[in-house]
Parts: C-alpha cells; structure tokens; sequence
C-alpha cells in the first residue's frame, strides 16, 4: 500500500539519529518521542534528547512468518533494547548469527535499509541495532 | 448492574469462502433473534465490533452496511473498533445504552472475514494493532510480540515450553464438542513443539488461525428480560483498561496492566472476585496469551500460569475451566466477533446447553484483549 512522503519523512529524525524527548520538567527521557509528558500533562516541558544508541536486549523473538514487505528478510530478530536513558525501543538485531543472541546481550545501534513501500514507492531508512 | 443476554447466536467459525462479510453477520443476528424468540422489530439499536472491514474486505461503514443486509433500516447501528477486542467493546456499549436508560432491548455483535485476503496481508492487517509507526514499521508482527512476551515470561518465571504447548492441547480437546469450532480435533504436546515456527518460541499451533465468523448476543433491561425469557443470564460485572499500545512501552513484559485493571473494575461492579468464578473463556490469540490472561485475571499469581495450566485446574474438570468452547486456538478467532463469541459460550455454560463441554458452572467470566494489551475489557456473567 503507497504511503505519502510527509508519513515518513516527519519521524526521520528519530528514526535516522535516535532522537526522543526529554521533559524538562521531571527529567524522563522518552523514546520514541512523545509530544506531551504522561506524569506532568501540562506541566510538560519536551525538548529533543539524542540517545547514544546503545542497550542490552531485554527480550526477542525470531520472525519466519513475515508481514507483506519483509518477505526478503525472514529470518530475522526482533528485540525490545533497554537502554540506559531509560526507554526501551523495538529494533531488528543484525549483523550476529541467529543463535548467538541472547537476552542481556548488549547491542549499538546502526543506521540501515528498514523496507520498501512496495516497487516503485519509498526505500525506508532507520535504526536497527547490533551486537556491541 | 444487571443486563440480561436473552439471545445468542454464532455462525460456524472456518474458512466461509461461499458466503460474505455482511451474510455472516445477519446469519448470526438471525440466529440470536429466533433464539431469544424475538423479532427484528422487538431490537432498538445494534452494535457491531468489527476490527478491519476497510483492509480485510474494502469495507468501511460496516454499521450501515449491517443495519441495511440485516433489514433493520431505520435502527440506529454503531461499529467498534479496538482491534480483537471489538466484539468485546460492542457489548459493552450495548451493556452502557441499556443501563443508561437509553434502550431497552438491543443486539450487540461482532464480524470478521479474514480469508478473502492472503496471508501476509492477513499478518500485516492485524500487526497494525500495534504502534504503526515504532513497531509495525519495523517488521514487528503480532505473533511477534506475543513471542517476546512468552521469551520474557520464560527467563523471569521459569514457564516452559511445554507448558505452553499444553494450553492448545486443552483448547483443542474443548472444541471437539463445539460444533461451531473452526479446529474440532485433538493435538499433542508433540504437534505443538514439531509444527512450523511462526515467532521463536511460538509455532504455528501456539497461535490462534485466521478465521472468518460473526456472533451476536440479545440484550435486554432486568425489567423488560421477563417478558421474553423465565431463566435469562445476567451480566453482572463490565470492566473496560487501556494500556500502553507498545508493548515496549510497558512497565513490565511479562505483565498485562489492562487485563489486571479490567478486570478489578468488573470484579468489583459485580461484587464478585476471582475464587468466584466458575468457567472463563480468556483471550488465548496464542498460548501464552492463556497464561497471561489467568494470571492478570487473578485466577493464579503473577508467573504461575503455566505451572497451573500443566497442573490442570484450567482444564474441564478442573478448579477453574478455561476456553470451554477451544477458545480463539481451537474455536477461531475472527477477531471482531471473538468478544462476543465468548459470551456466547458463557451464556450456554449457564444456561447449561453446552453438552460435552458442559461444566457445573453458576458464575462465568470472558476476558477479550485488543492488540498485545492497549485494551482490554472483562465480563461476569451469572445464572439468573
């Protein structure tokens, strides 16, 4: 299904240099990035806050039944990272065999070819995270 | 509160290839409505779950479209969309629009034809219950997350895969006597752990299939319940949490907040708690989705649903009989109208018209989850 530009193009900054939000106010960082604090509601004070990539998987799964778009890549891992900012995010883990990940693994992040918004639509880009 | 559910009515759950999205639905309208022995034009409103009309089969406006194929133009009729909790939202809101004061007598049901597509379109339909943008857009399937979810719950409480396994075993067994079951047939511990991987640790028969199906309930006010039924079910408790729509998001991996916080709030409008419940159907889109469902439900502690389900107390028979029907494993999951298929199956558990799967049940429960948990919404149900 093609998608518009601006769909991707407005989160390619999170997606391209891992920046989420920080509240000012309470000092919690957020990824992916929010646009209101949930504990300080209109108190919230979010600026942009750079994580520095990096985390231990936390859990994983590998995926062989693939969505339409990631046929291509099957299989791949699938991992939420806990990083130490404080936010966890979900990113595919690359460049290690299947078998040598673990939960606890610590992981970087690195900037790769996501998918394909079908033949002639979008190549996207973004994180994936590997072993560090 | 007090609503009584004086109908119900199922289509068979399978691969409906001869019949469409809106037949399925009036199909089972129409079986709710001869057995509660009322007419089209005893009902005041409709409500009807449905998660993708517009991706599984090019169609939006599903409550026009049902008010009109059910020929029951002018009623007012109102689509629900959570993901698979759908079917479980439209009878709450028709639970809400009878205690409100609104209507008295109303139809709550729930469709979806899943087959007229093909599977990966099917795969990335439902992945867009999770975050479109920071899960889905990364390759995140839903079986996918429920896989991290067991991985997790297999690190922190020692659950085991065989534990898992054991939960589609008891569900197949259960739906042997349904006939509406899209899967009426035994597996082993051995079928599970030998079938395709799906999500690592998931295979194919942790997870529930694509099903095409449609179930609807007749409700109707305490007071006006009498005039139609001497022995109607009550519905006794209604409680409705949201949670984070990541699954990253949440505090705890191995812990659905929604299913705890749904279900307290029904608990407590029923004046009832979890050592009262008799029967459950619970969400069981896959294996451990069971597990997490009885442990956020109360039925065992946090991280002892798998020794539990090994131990047998959800089994029919056992303490607390869980998916008596075979649950979304065994019976299918076409993911609107599941909510409403498990008040079905409780309805005829206390009406005790369930046959080889009847247990001695007064009191009964259905626990319906949209996405990996960003809803979920509980029901109690007692024998009036």
């Amino acid at each position: 299904m093609g998608s518009n530009i601006p769909r991707f193009w407005r989160n390619l900054k999170s997606r391209y240099n891992l920046i989420g939000t920080k509240c000012a106010n309470c000092k919690e960082i957020h990824f992916p990035p929010r646009h209101f604090c949930p504990k300080c509601r209109r108190l919230s004070k979010l600026e942009d806050f750079k994580l520095e990539g990096r985390g231990k998987i936390e859990t994983y799964t590998v995926i062989h039944t693939p969505m339409d778009g990631f046929e291509g890549q099957i299989p791949y891992v699938l991992a939420i990272v806990k990083m130490p900012e404080g936010p966890r995010l979900t990113t595919q883990i690359v460049d290690c065999e299947i078998e040598e990940v673990k939960i606890g693994m610590k992981v970087k992040s690195v900037f790769r070819k996501i998918q394909e918004d079908g033949e002639a639509g979008l190549i996207h880009y973004g994180y994936k995270f590997k072993p560090a | 509160m007090k609503v009584a559910i004086i109908g119900v009515g199922l289509t068979k759950f399978g691969e409906l290839w001869d019949s469409s999205f809106s037949q399925i639905f009036v199909e089972a309208g129409i079986n709710a409505l001869k057995d509660a022995n009322i007419e089209g034009k005893d009902l005041e409103a409709i409500f009807v779950g449905n998660m993708s009309g517009g991706r599984f089969v090019d169609q939006e406006h599903v409550s026009g479209l049902i008010a009109d194929h059910a020929g029951l133009n002018p009623l007012p009729s109102t689509r629900i969309e959570a993901a698979c909790a759908s079917g479980g939202l439209a009878l709450r809101q028709g639970i809400m629009s009878i205690l409100s004061g609104f209507h008295d007598v109303v139809v709550a049901g729930g469709v979806e034809k899943m087959t007229d597509v093909l599977t990966g379109q099917t795969t990335h339909t439902l992945a867009t219950a999770a975050d479109s943008e920071w899960e889905t857009f990364l390759g995140t399937t839903f079986p996918g997350l429920y896989a991290m979810m067991a991985r997790k719950h297999m690190e922190e409480f020692g659950t085991t895969r065989e534990q898992m396994a054991m939960v589609a075993v008891k569900n197949h067994a259960n739906a042997r006597h349904n006939p509406y079951a899209q899967y009426p047939f035994e597996i082993t511990v051995d079928d599970v752990l030998n079938s395709p991987m799906v999500a690592d640790p998931l295979r194919l028969l942790d997870c529930s299939p694509i099903t095409d199906g449609a179930a609807c309930v007749i409700l109707a006010s305490e007071k006006r319940a009498k005039e139609f039924t001497d022995s109607p079910v009550y519905i006794t408790g209604s409680g409705q949490a949201s949670g984070t729509i990541s699954l990253h998001s949440r505090k705890r991996l191995s812990v659905v907040d929604s299913t705890i916080n749904a279900s307290r709030e029904a608990y407590k409008r029923a004046g009832l708690g979890p050592k009262d419940i008799q029967v459950a159907e619970v969400h069981d889109a896959f294996t451990i989705g069971e597990i997490l469902g009885i442990e956020g439900l109360g039925f065992v502690e946090i991280g002892a649903g798998g020794k539990a389900t090994e131990d047998g107390i959800t089994q029919i028979g056992g303490k607390i009989p869980v998916n008596t029907s075979g649950g979304l494993k065994a019976k299918g999951h076409p993911v609107g109208a599941t909510g409403v298929a498990q008040a079905v199956e409780i309805t005829l558990q206390l009406r005790g018209e369930a046959k080889g799967r009847q247990t001695d049940a007064d009191i009964g429960l259905t626990h319906n989850v949209g996405g990996s948990g960003g809803t979920a919404v509980v029901h109690t149900y007692e024998k009036g």
